[in-house]
């Protein structure tokens, strides 16, 4: 396995989590609306490139596992989803959101770089099959930055005021 | 002349046909109160429908000091004479017993009468307490689509300059949001770019989720008439129940509700893939189109068909229509403006104009409708949160211009993000920043989704609500402090319909007991906070409704929205449309005729936002996509809906509109015609959707949501199977509970079941994607239907 493979790995983990985190505070933060639908919305963003990098994978020396399997909602969501409920009323719940927005934007930069590597390395070696996936994904996750960027700016005035 | 016809059984009235390209023939309507002749009548007044979004041209009957009807005005260039049933019967709400005369404060949990100063001087000190302690975001307005251009604007400058909050928001957010943002994404600017002039002169006419024959009845007496006439338009309908406009297309396609997007690819694949683009327009005036044709390279009918259990033969033969047409004329409404991803596939309607290139030429309109009567100028003044005169809050210069208008210091218009829509607002209430809430004629404990919740919002202790409106509605029954409004006729005012129509609304009669008009209160309100410029003047220095307008028409001046050219003098002549100014004194039909200036990267409202989140686009990246302003073709991929039906909620709920009703029918509810005609909610499915739950026409059921529940008469209907339409206009303010459901039963609200969930790019919720199930409560005609039906209306045997 060549760094290729190594950046593969790292990039497919990491849209992997993407993709739990971003359903997870989907889940988290029900009672903020646009977030939960707008979060479940770009998650399936990861899952398809987490599904193409492991398809790829084999091709670059590296098995991949591809997208985690999802469970069907259970007594836990239900759990969940009653504690957002509950939550949604209090305002420190805003701060909380803020730093699931901001560790959502991370992470999701993170991803970014790693496909700029593959994008950069795919040119270099004239990698088509590479350079055709970082081509399709890459402008997604850079949505997916740009959404929790504008997520933060637009609820940071409101949330850290009124604490 | 069409004398107090029956226009309940008849909503369209007598035929007057005509051929394409002659003049609408005139078809004057009249209505008298029982009694009255047209002799007995003193003064008529100039006005204009408040009802729906059309803007009939209609003079009110004045004797003895009362409105005793209503006559079209056959020289309006809107509807040339002919009225549509709400306002041939509406009026008669002005008179209702139940209006507010005097103003509400709450004491000891209940509401109680006091006079203006009371009720002004609690407004004023909470306002004031908040500001100090917790900032200008702790203040919020909700407004609505039905005041006058004055008073929006009014509104606006104290909101965004006076307290300096972002929180201001109109209930057009639930009707023309979408509109709006569609619009700007394709064309940079809010402005709608056709005419009603065009059914006049298109070949073709499409409509998109819009059940003109019942929300705009007297546009839809226009295409009737043209049906009727010699070589008439053919007609294309996308709507998943079999409305009236169903019943006159040559092609109806009844998609899967919240597949929009999907359908609307597929036709623009077809036309592009069949090569009926028009190039040289492409060229000349647009970008984008590259990704566009990349973007719907896989959406076949075929792959559509799929996703909306349409026939692929079906879409072809609709593209066909489309892709024939030399003078298409489309409009759009709340079936596409209220489902999922709502300005994607509002969008794709100006993409189908723009490949085709059949924009700014009669009968080659494009109309993104409004739903009420007064949207245009909520968003063009502001009201709706935006920078007055369709001015761009990411672009500093027109920040700087809006401050030097109001001779305020820039950062003193709040501008660090997009403005607060009304769902946030909420939002920020339920969470507990938000604590003053001031909604004007609006009612959004019966209009907003899931009813449970915004219930338990207004009655929040911590939350302070003030509610201006006529009646006691729902909402005004949750305030703190009631205050009561004059309506049309009771004051003067300007308002713009759909294709930009400018009409003035006089006052024909005094409004009942103390009520103010909506313009003096919130200017009462701006003199008690003491306001100031920054020169120490006052921020507000007009006093009426001429001084509102004058101010105004300085703010959109060199705007698309250009008022300057219009006076309340020439206005008494018929409606004009904007922009009207020195160089086009009698108005302007079509926007677009040649080119797209409004799109150009220093004049833009906005540039644009990202088709699935949102998020706005940066100032540096439009420059670089549309450094020259053109039209922006803007792909959007099909995404699925966000609640689906499942077994457990077998059926998708959609909501919608009647004829015989406005809105949440405070006043259509108090005109006897009108209410005798729909007076209470049923709920609609198909004839096979019934025989497969076990149902039978008229049986009383119960749709129940993941949110919650009501019980509806059953209609069986042509309409989709596996689709359940209910008329969302009714609520509570005529029941024994007064604002809510009767203890222990489910309610009458369509409200009470519809998600909440709203359009990440225009923030219009979604009342047409929804799962539910229908069950049996009590068949037709049993006692126990009837017992429930009692308990729900309050009778008594």
């Amino acid at each position: 396995m060549n760094g290729i493979g190594i950046t593969l790995r790292a990039l497919h983990d990491g849209e992997r989590d993407l993709e739990t985190d971003l359903l997870a505070v989907a889940e988290r933060h029900r009672t903020e609306h646009e977030v939960h639908h707008v979060a479940t919305d770009v998650a399936r963003w990861s899952r398809e490139h987490a599904a193409r990098l492991a398809a790829l994978g084999p091709d670059h020396g590296v098995e991949l596992s591809g997208p985690r399997d999802h469970t069907a909602p259970g007594a836990l969501t239900a759990l969940r989803e009653k504690a957002a409920q509950a939550l949604g009323r209090r305002q420190e719940t805003g701060l909380l959101l803020l730093d699931d927005l901001r560790d959502l934007h991370l992470a999701a930069a993170r991803n970014s770089l790693h496909w700029e590597m593959l994008a950069q390395t795919a040119q270099a070696t004239r990698d088509r099959a590479l350079l055709d996936l970082a081509t399709d994904c890459h402008p997604q996750t850079l949505r997916q930055m740009r959404w929790t960027n504008t997520m933060i700016k637009v609820l940071s005035p409101q949330l850290l005021v009124s604490v | 002349m069409d004398r107090t016809p029956d226009r309940i059984a008849n909503p369209w009235g007598a035929r007057t046909p005509y051929a394409p390209g002659e003049p609408w023939p005139v078809r004057t309507d009249l209505h008298l109160a029982d009694g009255v002749t047209e002799e007995d009548v003193e003064r008529w007044v100039p006005s204009a429908s408040i009802l729906h979004s059309n803007g009939d041209a209609m003079d009110i009957a004045v004797r003895a000091g009362r409105i005793v009807g209503v006559r079209g005005r056959a020289g309006d260039r809107v509807n040339r004479g002919r009225l549509g049933p709400k306002d041939l019967y509406g009026w008669q709400a002005n008179h209702s017993r139940d209006r507010l005369t005097r103003p509400l404060v709450r004491e000891n949990g209940r509401l109680v009468e006091t006079d203006w100063d009371t009720a002004m001087d609690r407004v004023v000190s909470r306002t004031r307490a908040l500001l100090d302690d917790r900032g200008p975001g702790s203040v919020g307005f909700y407004t609505s689509g039905q005041l006058f251009l004055e008073e929006y604007y009014t509104l606006s400058v104290l909101a965004h300059a006076g307290v300096r909050t972002n929180h201001l928001d109109g209930n057009t957010r639930l009707c023309t949001a979408t509109a709006a943002e569609a619009l700007k994404e394709s064309f940079g600017s809010d402005g709608q770019p056709g005419s009603y002039e065009d059914i006049d002169h298109a070949d073709t006419i499409a409509l998109f989720g819009h059940n003109m024959a019942e929300t705009q009845t007297v546009l839809w007496t226009r295409v009737l008439d043209r049906l009727e006439g010699s070589d008439p338009p053919r007609l294309l309908c996308v709507d998943p129940r079999y409305t009236p406009v169903a019943r006159r297309a040559d092609i109806h396609l009844a998609p899967r509700p919240g597949t929009n997007v999907a359908l609307l690819n597929a036709l623009l694949h077809e036309i592009i893939r069949t090569g009926r683009t028009d190039r040289a327009y492409l060229d000349a005036h647009t970008v984008g189109y590259d990704e566009l044709a990349a973007g719907v390279e896989h959406c076949t009918p075929r792959w559509a068909a799929e996703i909306c259990d349409v026939p692929a033969a079906e879409i072809e033969r609709a593209a066909d229509l489309l892709g024939d047409a030399r003078r298409l004329t489309s409009t759009v409404l709340q079936g596409v403006y209220q489902s999922h991803q709502a300005s994607a596939a509002a969008v794709q309607v100006n993409n189908l104009h723009l490949i085709r290139g059949m924009l700014g030429r009669p009968g080659c309109g494009l109309m993104q409708m409004n739903g009420q009567p007064t949207a245009q100028n909520t968003r063009e003044c502001g009201a709706d949160g935006d920078l007055p005169g369709f001015r761009n809050w990411q672009n500093d210069r027109h920040v700087a211009e809006l401050a030097e208008i109001w001779n305020v210091e820039p950062d003193g218009i709040p501008h660090y993000g997009p403005p607060t829509h009304a769902m946030q607002m909420f939002r920020y209430a339920e969470q507990g920043s938000l604590r003053m809430l001031w909604i004007s004629g609006t009612n959004p404990a019966v209009s907003l989704p899931e009813l449970g919740r915004i219930r338990s919002i207004l009655a929040q202790e911590r939350l302070f609500v003030v509610v201006q409106d006529l009646f006691l509605t729902e909402t005004a029954q949750l305030a703190d402090v009631v205050l009561p409004a004059a309506t049309w006729g009771e004051k003067t005012g300007a308002f713009t319909n759909a294709d930009r129509t400018v009409h003035l609304s006089e006052k024909a009669v005094d409004p009942p007991g103390e009520a103010r008009a909506d313009l003096d209160i919130f200017l009462d309100f701006a003199a008690r906070m003491d306001f100031r410029d920054k020169d120490g003047g006052p921020l507000i220095p007009w006093s009426d409704p001429q001084g509102a307008f004058a101010a105004w028409q300085r703010c959109s001046a060199g705007r698309p929205c250009d008022y300057t050219g219009l006076s309340y003098d020439k206005l008494r002549g018929g409606g004009i449309q904007w922009p009207c100014t020195e160089d086009a004194p009698d108005g302007t039909a079509r926007l677009y005729t040649d080119g797209f200036d409004h799109a150009h990267p220093d004049r833009c409202e906005s540039y644009g936002k990202d088709m699935v989140t949102g998020s706005p686009v940066t100032p540096v990246e439009y420059r670089s996509l549309n450094p020259d302003g053109k039209a922006v073709i803007k792909a959007a991929e099909y995404l699925p809906p966000h609640e689906d039906a499942s077994p457990e909620y077998p059926l998708q709920l959609i909501t919608g509109r009647t004829v015989h009703h406005f809105h949440t029918r405070t006043k259509t509810g108090r005109a006897p015609e009108l209410n005798a005609a729909a007076p209470d909610v049923w709920a609609e499915i198909s004839p096979a959707e019934a025989a497969a739950q076990g149902l039978a026409d008229g049986d009383l059921v119960q749709v129940t949501t993941p949110r919650g529940a009501l019980r509806a008469r059953l209609r069986t209907v042509a309409i989709r199977d596996g689709v359940v339409f209910v008329p969302f206009h009714y609520g509570y303010w005529d029941t024994p509970a007064g604002h809510r459901p009767p203890d222990g039963l489910p309610g009458r609200a369509a409200n009470e079941t519809t998600i909440t969930d709203w359009d990440p790019l225009s923030k219009q919720p979604l009342f047409k994607t929804a799962a539910a199930r229908v069950t049996l409560v009590a068949r037709r005609g049993t006692h126990e239907q009837r017992a429930t039906d009692d308990a729900r209306t309050g009778k008594t045997a």
